[in-house]
């Protein structure tokens, strides 16, 4: 058994990305996320795996720091908040043309502008849709615990390499901020500089006399050209659909409605299943653990078997749109959530339930 | 067997600090355990609140609306939390600066003089240890050994020559608490 530590999430986080051997850690501190780079910085993985840990002058700066690391062959990561994940995005999208490793946390708060500081998931859209310009993705896990705030950076460290692409996690204030039981992995030491090389045959390590010169763009003004690096990218994430979407199933083996959630909404309403099969309500919940891809093939499956779906999120519905075109409108599908960093608590999503679901 | 607690007060009173403490003696104890603070506007100033899970099980939602306990230390978060505590669960509070006490007749509450106790120990800062001293004795979920084992897990290395004088504390709330006449 691993070492047991009670952390905040952002400080799981923080301690996983050392212990998972990731290169560089550039940021910018904004709530509720600052407890990342307060907790690098305290522990200085840099005198111990030679890992950098750096507080830039922004976040664009951060990303651009990112961007330059994983040219290289590195493997970086950043965090920040909604509004500073917004001012992210136009390098992760540079990251993604270019196909470049990257893990980014976003610990979301309320929105749209600078919002408020409470938790909210209203970064939905910005995180699975794109969220830069240009026809991308990025692969996005939700963690809903302390624990996966950890063990999800080995995930991302992962899917970063065998995609070439950034991996987000997507998380909130509550996770965050809230600390609970961390079962912490073994620490993996960081690549030499020729495991670096050997992994990364793409990256800017210096010209060998052997090779051709390596590029790191996300430019081609040939239109065809970009057409068919396009094309190539839309394959990869069409693989991430086929072969790594996550979830799981809470008590849905005899459902008749269904909760659909991520993240710690989902948290929330595994206290709903709870309270409805007390009053004998078969209720079900799927949690997508990832939200890029999403896990449609699944719920379509379960759409045969119940009567209606409920997309629980703290947002105004954004993930509801995504669980529609999963089941193609065959069955009832309803959004319930608060917003603008308001938590909605189990009993008001029992009272959704019953309401949008059973009526 | 599940517990939801919330501890509300004023920031400096020492509540965060008060449920890690509890959180880390819930993990001392072999139990899951969840500590989740009010980080936005009200800390800068004003009240702070945190919610603690203690449970033999996984726990489900890290936020509830109804609590098992409430541990009160100022007038607004009496205001705000008297209504949430569930039907026969307990509310402790201490009655300084209180000027509307709670009335609710369908829980169980109790009453610590944990700020005058403080002050005649000439130590302030162990206010909150007085406090958490009364929810053990009134609720003793977790033991005495095991609070006192989330203190040294809790503080840094530092810091633990005032463990003697925080286990004090704990004993001295022990004593005092009392039912709300």
């Amino acid at each position: 058994m691993g070492e047991l530590r009670l952390m905040k999430g952002n400080e799981a986080f923080a301690e996983a990305c050392i212990r998972a051997g990731v290169d560089a850690y550039f940021g910018y501190p904004i709530t509720p996320q600052s407890e990342v780079i307060e907790y690098l910085m305290a522990a200085k993985p840099y005198e111990t795996t030679g890992m950098v840990v750096l507080q830039a002058e922004s976040e664009v700066a951060s990303i651009n720091m990112c961007y330059g690391a994983a040219g290289a062959g590195f493997l970086p990561a950043t965090s920040s908040s909604s509004p500073g994940i917004s001012l992210k995005m136009e390098g992760i999208s540079y990251m993604a043309g270019a196909e470049l490793p990257l893990i980014v946390l976003n610990v979301a708060r309320g929105g749209p502008g600078l919002g408020d500081i409470q938790p909210a998931q209203s970064d939905y859209f910005q995180a699975t849709k794109g969220g830069g310009h240009g026809d991308y993705r990025m692969y996005v896990l939700a963690p809903s615990s302390v624990q996966e705030m950890c063990d999800f950076v080995l995930i991302a460290k992962e899917m970063a390499f065998k995609y070439r692409n950034p991996v987000m996690i997507l998380s909130d204030g509550v996770i965050g901020q809230m600390m609970e039981k961390v079962e912490l992995f073994d620490p993996i030491p960081r690549r030499t500089i020729e495991e670096v090389e050997k992994q990364c045959p793409w990256a800017t390590t210096g010209k060998k006399p052997h090779r051709q010169r390596n590029i790191i763009t996300s430019l081609d003004l040939d239109q065809y050209k970009q057409e068919r690096h396009v094309l190539k990218l839309m394959d990869k994430y069409k693989r991430m659909e086929e072969e790594d979407v996550r979830y799981e199933e809470i008590q849905t083996a005899d459902a008749e409605y269904l909760i659909v959630a991520y993240g710690s909404s989902a948290r929330i309403c595994q206290k709903t299943i709870d309270l409805a099969r007390a009053e004998g309500i078969k209720l079900g919940l799927l949690r997508a653990i990832t939200v890029f891809p999403f896990p449609s093939k699944r719920l379509n499956e379960l759409a045969n078997q119940v009567k209606g779906m409920l997309a629980v999120e703290m947002s105004a519905g954004q993930m509801v749109e995504d669980v529609k075109l999963s089941v193609n409108c065959r069955i009832p599908v309803y959004h319930f959530g608060r917003t603008g960093g308001v938590i909605h608590t189990p009993t008001e999503v029992l009272e959704a339930v019953k309401n949008l679901l059973i009526k | 067997m599940t517990e939801e607690i919330i501890i509300a007060g004023f920031g400096g009173q020492g509540v965060l600090s008060m449920g890690k403490i509890l959180a880390y003696s819930g993990i001392m104890q072999q139990m899951e355990v969840s500590w989740m603070p009010s980080y936005g506007p009200e800390m800068r100033g004003g009240t702070a609140n945190v919610t603690v899970i203690l449970s033999t099980e996984r726990i489900s939602s890290p936020i509830v609306n109804e609590y098992d306990t409430a541990i009160i230390l100022n007038q607004p978060s009496l205001d705000k939390f008297e209504n949430t505590v569930k039907p026969g669960g307990t509310l402790i509070y201490d009655p300084n600066g209180i000027t509307r006490h709670p009335t609710r007749t369908d829980i169980n509450i109790y009453s610590i003089e944990a700020t005058e106790e403080a002050a005649n120990m000439g130590n302030t800062k162990i206010f909150n240890m007085i406090v958490l001293g009364g929810y053990i004795k009134v609720k003793p979920i977790v033991s005495v050994e095991n609070v006192i084992k989330g203190l040294e897990k809790s503080l840094p290395k530092r810091h633990h020559h005032l463990i003697p004088e925080n286990k004090e504390g704990v004993l001295k709330g022990m004593q005092i608490i009392q039912v709300k006449k």
